[in-house]
């Protein structure tokens, strides 16, 4: 300190301060945040206030997170020194035009108890690490909420996208609508109204949605995203309830013999069971459903009500999905469908008076083709190397077919036409076998470690995809069935297993897996 | 033409005297350019005054109403060399690029011109591409400045302040004989607000005066004996007149009280952070009305000694506010309290950061700690003493929340390439893989992860110049169209030809320089009224000495893609080998096409419009598909349906049907979940009538089986 210090008139903090807006827009690349922040700028102007707004302009602008920020006060004949940047604890508006990156305003700091108001589209735009995990990578939005209903002084959260989209539209339009609608920025809403009309380009989708939104906001919505709805879990069991099947009255008959029979299983396996049954019905026939009733019969006989029959519930899943295995005959029988045209047309949406053409993309291998033939024929040609290379040369080819056409149409038709035969080719004896072994080997570890069986059962999870991807799927698989004899026996077997299967649905070529049962083996060496 | 088109904002370029300008920092500087009476401007695009060049572009009928020539040029090093013009001839010029790689790129001809000296006032306009939203390695381009004797202008960031420091700029130029860089920042360039506008003037002396009466001095000339002069003028004369010019007009500025105990030293650019910072501490008002004296460096570059001794007088400790590293202020200042024999104590980097960017929080904590250890009593009393008040423990976020990265834009052209790439890696395992600049670079970021490094624009192909000699397996490097006539003709291909590279070159050729925002380049397809565009990149490398070159002109064919790769890395031929992989940037496409598309919809003509889509029934949720996409359309859904852990592949609304999704699963057989769904708008009469019969039997047949079967109901 120097000798003598020379101190300044106090002054009190300047009121004026109180009035400065600082807003900031969080956004993905692409999202509209500039038009956004341009409106926001225009109203404020109209709204007799001095404006600034800043941007990062850079390659964050493709596809990636970025950042708006406007700052404004009332005008008086002085310009009033803004900031070029949010700064952490000092945001009053933080709009976020999506999920996550609500999220990342959090952890920034710019949302903050004592005075931020978080406006936030609760939808996802999922970012390419969730979307490249080969299992379920998505990041949890309830989390982020939770978080937000924490951090922020007001909350107002609601789907944004959806309403854009549904106005014909982008985001900006309903993001602007909730700040209107959140009464944060003292202005009228025909002041934001006007901001966007002089804008000039798509002046009347913009303003339908921000008044959806506008309303949205004034009623203070706070919510998730609806969880997708489709198909039916936990009906009620009566006759099948509202998942009962149309069809012709003798197989409905049929039907209901099948669920009276699921019906007849422990309670907690009943939902499962009933979803598991559609599926083997709809991918074979009512034969093929009473397969995997019975089955589950015999699994239940040897299962544990203290447990909650939870070895049941899983068989009931995993099971399903075995039997109701992704072959050729699948897919073209699925493409085919009446109800699955209707369902493109619904996504597509095509306009009046149009027409749609529909392409396919198939590349069957020989490993798909042989599957086709029967049994015997089929081991015998897979067994040659040169005969499955011939094929391969004659028929491994990427093949489009317009199925809006008759004669594409026709193909994929027939080969759907073969389920009848399908219990006779290789295919289903490969899959049927490999069902064998796999409830085989829980079945065989459910009375020393129930545990155990039921994670086995789960190890099924590791097995989809087609071609290579279901290559590696099964070899994933085959490694965590190895594991469990290394495992067997200890007292967290069950827990190790889970986590190898966590481990294998991490990555795709398995490096997460391959470290975990490295470390499995080391002490598996030690006993 | 350039992705932000500001042909209605240029307009505002013809504002006159005490009209009100309102916009933003870049239209800004542009309008002080011509205010200035500048004779020439030029430049090279890329964040944050990528837009600079557009609005020029933009502006070029007014430019040459009053008679300012615009160069758009071929890169950093060529518009710098464009100020040669200042050297000798009375003529006001400016270039503008980005720091600090656009002056690593221009600094040969920089520091020719700033040893030569100029006549006119010469202006480099530097967009500094620091800290939030930054596209490149963090360094500062003040050092350029310092090396080259060049004055280094950072204004305070307002409109008024900008405008303003143009002119000051070129005076300073003239008054010195040394060229000028103006350095905007990131947020500068593009924060809005007004300034009063003056008329436009037109050059007193211009380019083609000059061509009419060429002059020449070989006293200008960067050759010994008169190198030798030259580096003395910089020092006995050119040096002290700026001090003297720099004080004299008032270029740095001081706010606040004169007296007190404290001072804030900083730089123009840093100014509203930290009056921000005052504000908060109760030190400022709305205004900037401090209580704390504050000395602005307009002109970080040269410091004036006496000016900063006078603003220390009675002071017990000062601040120095310097963004970046090294803190070259901060030492001269220290040196010059040193020399004086000054008490006063330094502070600055002790209480902000070294490194990174000064943001509000940053800005807060410094100044806040830097009055605690000078002067307690200055701090609010809450601050001095706060209150242990509970903190709100608000939750981590930071293991839900994903990072998110650029990313290839929807329907990018360049996502099937690596596609095919990572497709020829699995098959014949991990390459040695450069990078270059560019969107392509993008690559290296899942899902591709392709390419471990960036040495410079135009470089990536040299960057492999070790691998030459060839070995097990091939190296391949990446170029973009932009890079490649940036500077990738002659560094990288020519540098291959010369030493028998036996590599592979990939030049991506999306038409534009994309990642700049879509500006033409020589080989861009569209017509240019102003430039001379369709110069073919194949044409150029077997011109400059390639034999093995393969043109492809749809990238999306993704087998093709992969077997032109094959074959490259296979090839008994042992030089280097370049493919050219040409599909128009989705982004310039889709700006054009899509109103086009409209127009012909409107007037009944017949219109295709692809999308994807994938059955949900079909996909399993491996996302196998995504590993080799990434695009933004290409997401997740999650299906309410108990059978099924892991959410499927689902295609949104904003699909443009570029066609990768089908091609990738095709070539990497993945799975048969893709559709492509062509919505034919104002089908024919024979095409509707076919159709209609086609969907009548298909409609029969579906029919026919669903009778015989249970249905359950499911979309």
């Amino acid at each position: 300190m120097a000798d003598q210090i020379v101190l300044p008139a106090r002054k009190p903090h300047d009121p004026a301060m109180d009035q400065v807006i600082k807003l900031a827009v969080m956004a993905v690349g692409g999202q509209g945040g500039g038009v956004l922040t341009n409106w926001i700028e225009d109203c404020g102007r109209l709204n007799g206030y001095a404006v600034q707004a800043t941007s990062v302009a850079g390659v964050a602008q493709r596809t990636g997170a970025t950042i708006y920020y406007v700052e404004m006060a009332p005008a008086t004949d002085r310009q009033p020194v803004f900031s070029l940047m949010p700064a952490a604890g000092d945001v009053d508006i933080l709009v976020a035009a999506e999920m996550m990156e609500a999220g990342r305003a959090i952890m920034r700091g710019f949302v903050t108890p004592d005075r931020t108001t978080l406006i936030a589209s609760t939808h996802r735009a999922l970012a390419v690490s969730e979307k490249t995990v080969p299992g379920d990578g998505i990041a949890n939005s309830e989390e982020v909420l939770a978080a937000a209903e924490i951090a922020a002084q007001r909350l107002i959260a609601f789907d944004m996208e959806k309403i854009a989209i549904e106005s014909g539209t982008v985001i900006s339009a309903s993001l602007f609508g909730a700040l209107a609608g959140s009464g944060e920025l003292p202005f009228p809403r025909d002041s934001f109204e006007k901001a966007i009309r002089a804008s000039g380009r798509g002046v009347e989708p913009s303003l339908k949605a921000f008044s959806r939104a506008f309303e949205a906001a004034q009623a203070g919505r706070k919510e998730l995203p609806a969880q997708p709805q489709g198909r039916s879990s936990g009906q009620p069991l009566e006759s099948g309830g509202a998942a009962r099947p149309v069809g012709p009255e003798r197989l409905l008959n049929q039907w209901d013999a099948l669920v009276r029979r699921v019906a007849a299983l422990p309670a907690p396996a009943n939902p499962m069971a009933l979803r598991g049954l559609q599926a083997v019905v709809d991918f074979q026939d009512l034969a093929y459903g009473a397969e995997y009733i019975e089955k589950l019969e015999e699994i239940a006989t040897r299962d544990r009500a203290d447990k909650d029959f939870v070895l049941t519930v899983e068989a009931a899943k995993y099971l399903a999905k075995a039997m109701a295995y992704d072959d050729i005959i699948r897919v073209a029988d699925l493409k085919t469908r009446g109800s699955r045209f209707e369902r493109v047309r619904r996504e597509i949406r095509p306009a009046k008076d149009t027409r749609m053409m529909l392409t396919e993309f198939m590349h069957p291998r020989a490993e798909e083709l042989v599957g086709l033939l029967p049994a015997g024929i089929g081991k015998r040609i897979q067994s040659s190397s040169r005969s499955m290379q011939l094929i391969d040369r004659l028929f491994n080819r990427g093949r489009r077919l317009r199925t809006d056409r008759l004669l594409p149409y026709l193909q994929l038709h027939l080969l759907g036409g073969l389920r009848r035969w399908r219990r006779g080719t290789l295919r289903h004896a490969i899959e049927m076998e490999h069902v064998r072994d796999w409830l085989g080997a829980a079945l065989a570890q459910s009375s020393a470690d129930y545990d155990v069986a039921v994670e086995i059962l789960r190890t099924r999870r590791l097995i989809k995809g087609y071609s290579d991807t279901h290559a590696r799927g099964l070899s994933k698989y085959d490694r965590v069935m190895q594991a469990v004899e290394f495992v067997a026996g200890r007292p967290d077997a069950a827990s190790w297993i889970r986590r190898l299967r966590d481990a294998a649905l991490l990555d795709e070529d398995g490096k997460a897996l391959d470290g975990a049962l490295q470390t499995v083996k080391s002490f598996a060496g030690d006993n | 033409m350039a992705e932000r088109s500001f042909a209605r904002e240029v307009q505002k370029l013809k504002l006159g005297e005490g009209q009100t300008f309102t916009s933003e920092g870049i239209l800004a500087l542009t309008k002080a350019l011509l205010e200035s009476g500048v004779g020439y401007v030029g430049g090279y695009q890329g964040a944050p005054i990528s837009h600079l060049m557009d609005v020029l572009a933009d502006a070029e009928e007014i430019l040459s109403e009053l008679g300012v020539r615009f160069e758009a040029n071929a890169s950093e090093a060529a518009a710098a060399a464009m100020l040669a013009a200042s050297v000798h001839y009375p003529i006001r010029g400016a270039v503008t690029f980005k720091g600090s790689v656009g002056v690593n790129v221009a600094s040969d001809a920089l520091a020719n011109l700033a040893s030569s000296g100029v006549t006119g006032g010469a202006l480099v306009i530097i967009g500094e591409d620091y800290g939030e939203g930054s596209s490149i390695m963090q360094e500062r381009s003040h050092a350029f400045a310092m090396k080259s004797q060049m004055w280094l202008l950072d204004p305070r960031p307002n409109l008024p302040s900008i405008v303003r420091s143009v002119e000051q700029g070129f005076e300073l130029s003239e008054a010195t004989n040394t060229p000028v860089m103006l350095m905007v920042r990131i947020r500068s360039c593009h924060v809005t607000g007004s300034f009063t506008a003056r008329d436009n003037r037109r050059p007193p002396f211009t380019v083609k005066d000059a061509l009419a009466s060429p002059r020449s001095d070989y006293s200008r000339v960067v050759l010994p004996p008169m190198s030798y002069v030259q580096e003395q003028d910089k020092i006995r004369n050119r040096w002290p007149a700026a001090q003297k010019y720099i004080r004299e007009k008032g270029l740095n500025e001081f706010f606040g009280p004169k007296d007190g105990s404290v001072g804030i030293i900083c730089q123009g650019g840093m100014y509203n952070g930290v009056v921000r910072a005052l504000q908060r501490l109760g030190l400022a008002d709305i205004y900037g009305s401090s209580e704390i004296p504050l000395y602005v460096l307009n002109v970080t570059y040269p410091i004036v000694g006496d000016e900063f001794l006078e603003f220390c007088d009675g002071k017990s400790h000062v601040l120095v506010v310097e963004e970046g590293q090294p803190d070259f202020l901060e030492q001269a200042l220290g040196s010059i309290l040193y020399k004086a024999g000054s008490r006063v104590s330094l502070h600055g980097k002790d209480v902000l950061p070294m490194a990174g960017e000064y943001t509000g929080k940053v800005m807060l904590d410094g100044v806040e700690a830097f009055l605690r250890k000078a002067d307690l009593s200055l701090l609010p009393a809450q601050r001095r003493a706060p209150n242990q008040q509970e903190k709100t423990a608000i939750p981590d976020l930071s293991k839900t929340v994903p990072i998110r990265p650029p990313g290839f834009c929807t329907g990018c052209p360049e996502r099937p390439i690596f596609a095919a790439l990572k497709l020829t890696e699995k098959e014949h395992g991990k390459h040695q893989i450069a990078g270059d600049i560019g969107c392509h670079l993008f690559a290296c970021l899942p899902p591709f992860e392709i390419g471990g490094s960036t040495m410079g624009y135009g470089l990536g192909p040299a960057s492999n110049a070790a691998f030459d000699g060839g070995g097990a397996k091939r190296s391949i490097s990446i170029i973009g169209d932009g890079g490649f006539w940036h500077n990738g003709l002659s560094s990288s291909v020519g540098n291959a030809v010369y030493n028998k590279s036996d590599s592979v070159i990939v030049v991506v050729d999306n038409f534009y320089s994309a990642a700049t925002g879509g500006q033409d380049v020589l080989s861009s397809r569209a017509d240019n009224a102003t430039k001379s565009t369709g110069h073919p990149i194949a044409e150029a490398v077997k011109g400059i000495g390639v034999k093995w070159v393969r043109q492809i002109d749809r990238t999306y064919d993704v087998p093709r893609m992969r077997a032109i790769l094959d074959e490259a890395l296979t090839t008994d031929y042992a030089g280097p080998k370049v493919i050219v992989a040409s599909s128009e940037c989705m982004l310039n496409r889709q700006r054009r096409e899509k109103p086009a598309a409209s127009k012909a919809i409107a007037e009944g003509r017949r219109v295709e419009k692809p999308r994807f889509g994938v059955d949900e029934d079909v996909c399993t949720g491996d996302h196998a598909c995504i590993r080799l996409s990434g695009c933004p359309s290409l997401s997740l859904k999650k299906l309410d349906d108990p059978l099924r852990d892991d959410p499927v592949a689902s295609i949104d609304q904003s699909c443009v049907g570029c066609g990768n999704c089908g091609e990738v699963a095709d070539a990497a057989v993945l799975c048969p979940s893709f559709y492509r769904a062509d919505v034919v708008f104002n089908p024919g009469w024979f095409e509707r009538t076919l159709s209609g019969l086609s969907q009548r039997v298909i409609g029969w047949l579906q029919k026919r089986r669903s009778g015989g079967r249970l249905e359950f109901g499911q979309a």
